[in-house]
């Protein structure tokens, strides 16, 4: 194969600074000494960080945003785990129809499935709370943690399972101590997938938040709704931070390529 | 397996859970929500559980409302086609790193996409705005006289779309660049082939489904796009989806909101799934 010849390194310099470009302007933005949004010619000043924690309502979604993700794809994962192994494993009639059901939620708009939940939420008298956050959120990150489940539980030698059976293992022990450290690699980085997804998850989750209840997305939606000024940069930028040192520990961990390549829709 | 549990009913057992989350959660709901668009609504009687056409009949009338979903498939359209006319050749480009470079350049690309989507748009805003640093740069090179409007654009909503949707269509593209063979490229060209012809004939119908699953991802996403169109197209500039959002939350019309709703679920999966049946049945060959 040939190397990239100096118009194709022209090209991806000027498409690495289109994708770099705005999240570098955040966090430039975020460090100005002014009280208005500008680059911070005066030198870098800290101001608006600090004001961060003059706003405990960013503090506080801060918070139920990593308890939501946190909750939300530990109940996906361990309703995925099993049906991931029945889908890999068996030939049963509604196997298609049932894994594209689960699937499901990346093809439904995030927006029709807020109406929805809304709707249902109302009429069931859990509008608004933390618990209706989670259902929903379960939904939503399923498919990535089924997806991530489902490829790592196609690769197991059955053998092994066998071999433990007849040694005398039972059904639990065998998914214990043969079948779960198997399939771990791929339980692990979907469970990572589904957390990200939750706590980024902005579109649906705007309709069912209430003011008591509320994501770190949507409360920095909802202020940039009514204006645009430095504390909501600082506030990106802290998040910008936060996904780059989780990036390179991903990264270290498992490998971008594998967690997200070949994994089709995102 | 022992007991109760047999290789019959192993299946459904296993898949049962998930399968209860879903019909309490996903077909329940949506059901509700296009029972909901067939309700009465009034300003003073609130939603009346009345069996009328007229919210239907209104969003296929209504020029208003034609016109933002012709609005919001215009938007999608050009969002997948620059998709494709920058995504492809970039995939092309970090196909054709060493890996070191290339796994180095993928955090770049797919980093973005555990960024939050509010904090990449309030980027595009910053970048954007009458004094942002677009506009005072095409000043600054003599390009422009007068500051361009991105902001409340439809020009806007793209190219922060385009950030925001490009990683799905470079993963799409690079997943069926990594199954070519380097050496038919090298065969074409020791038979005298040049650099446009192998792209062409060679490269390219090999890529080609690829190509069309990421459009189909990139299309969708962005027909259904929300936080990005609400910041950047302001209260001015309506898609389907920010629609769908002001019916339910300020006007409070929720029988209207969940027509709008049932429409764009409705004309997005038909979109995706009919053009699915295409492609498999076109490329059935490379599939397999």
């Amino acid at each position: 194969m040939r190397r990239n010849g100096p118009l194709a390194l022209i090209f991806h310099g000027l498409f690495v600074i289109f994708m770099l470009a705005p999240l570098l302007i955040v966090c430039v933005v975020a460090f100005t000494p002014e009280g208005y949004l500008s680059l911070p010619t005066r030198g870098p000043s800290l101001r608006w960080f600090r004001a961060i924690f003059d706003y405990p309502e960013f503090i506080r979604a801060f918070r139920d945003s990593l308890w939501l993700a946190a909750l939300s794809s530990t109940i996906a994962i361990m309703l995925a785990v099993p049906a991931a192994l029945a889908i890999a494993r068996y030939r049963f009639p509604g196997r298609e129809a049932i894994t594209a059901l689960f699937m499901s939620p990346l093809m439904v708009p995030h927006v029709v499935l807020g109406i929805a939940f809304l709707r249902f939420f109302t009429q069931i008298g859990i509008s608004g709370t933390f618990v209706g956050l989670v259902l929903s959120h379960i939904i939503v990150v399923i498919p990535f943690a089924l997806r991530l489940v489902l490829a790592a539980s196609y690769g197991i030698d059955r053998r092994i399972e066998h071999a433990a059976i007849s040694l005398g293992a039972g059904t639990a022990t065998v998914f214990r101590r043969v079948t779960l450290p198997l399939i771990l690699p791929g339980v692990v980085s979907g469970w990572l997938l589904a957390a990200i997804n939750s706590f980024d998850e902005v579109t649906m989750t705007v309709f069912i938040a209430s003011p008591a209840t509320v994501t770190l997305p949507v409360r920095m939606f909802l202020y940039i709704q009514d204006n645009i000024d430095p504390l909501i940069a600082a506030v990106s930028a802290c998040l910008i931070a936060m996904t780059a040192i989780l990036l390179f520990a991903l990264d270290r961990l498992f490998g971008l390529d594998r967690l997200f390549v070949g994994s089709g829709k995102g | 397996m022992s007991g109760l549990v047999t290789q019959r009913n192993a299946p459904f057992l296993l898949t049962g859970p998930a399968l209860l989350v879903f019909l309490g959660l996903v077909i329940i709901p949506l059901g509700m929500t296009v029972l909901l668009s067939f309700y009465d609504w009034g300003q003073y009687k609130g939603i009346v559980p009345e069996f009328t056409l007229k919210n239907w009949i209104e969003v296929f009338t209504d020029s208003y409302f034609f016109e933002i979903f012709m609005r919001t498939f215009r938007i999608a359209f050009l969002v997948t086609l620059a998709a494709i006319l920058i995504g492809v050749p970039e995939a092309y480009i970090l196909n054709r790193m060493s890996p070191a470079w290339r796994s180095a350049f993928l955090l770049v690309i797919i980093g973005p996409l555990l960024v939050s989507v509010v904090a990449r748009t309030l980027g595009w805003a910053l970048l954007l705005g009458s004094t942002g640093l677009v506009n005072q740069g095409l000043i600054a090179l003599g390009l422009i006289k007068t500051p361009l409007e991105f902001m409340f654009t439809e020009t806007g909503v793209v190219i922060a779309l385009i950030h925001v949707l490009i990683p799905f269509m470079i993963l799409a593209v690079w997943a069926s660049l990594q199954r070519l063979d380097p050496q038919i490229e090298n065969a074409a060209l020791s038979l005298g082939a040049g650099r446009i012809t192998i792209w062409r004939r060679v490269i390219l119908p090999q890529i080609v489904p690829g190509i069309l699953s990421g459009s189909i991802i990139v299309f969708a996403l962005a027909a259904s796009a929300f936080a990005s169109p609400a910041i950047i197209g302001g209260r001015r500039l309506k898609v389907a989806s920010t629609l769908a959002y002001d019916e339910f939350l300020n006007t409070l019309n929720w029988p209207l909101g969940a027509a709008v709703a049932t429409l764009l679920l409705v004309a997005l999966v038909l979109i995706t799934v009919g053009s699915n049946r295409l492609i498999e049945r076109r490329y059935a060959q490379v599939f397999e």
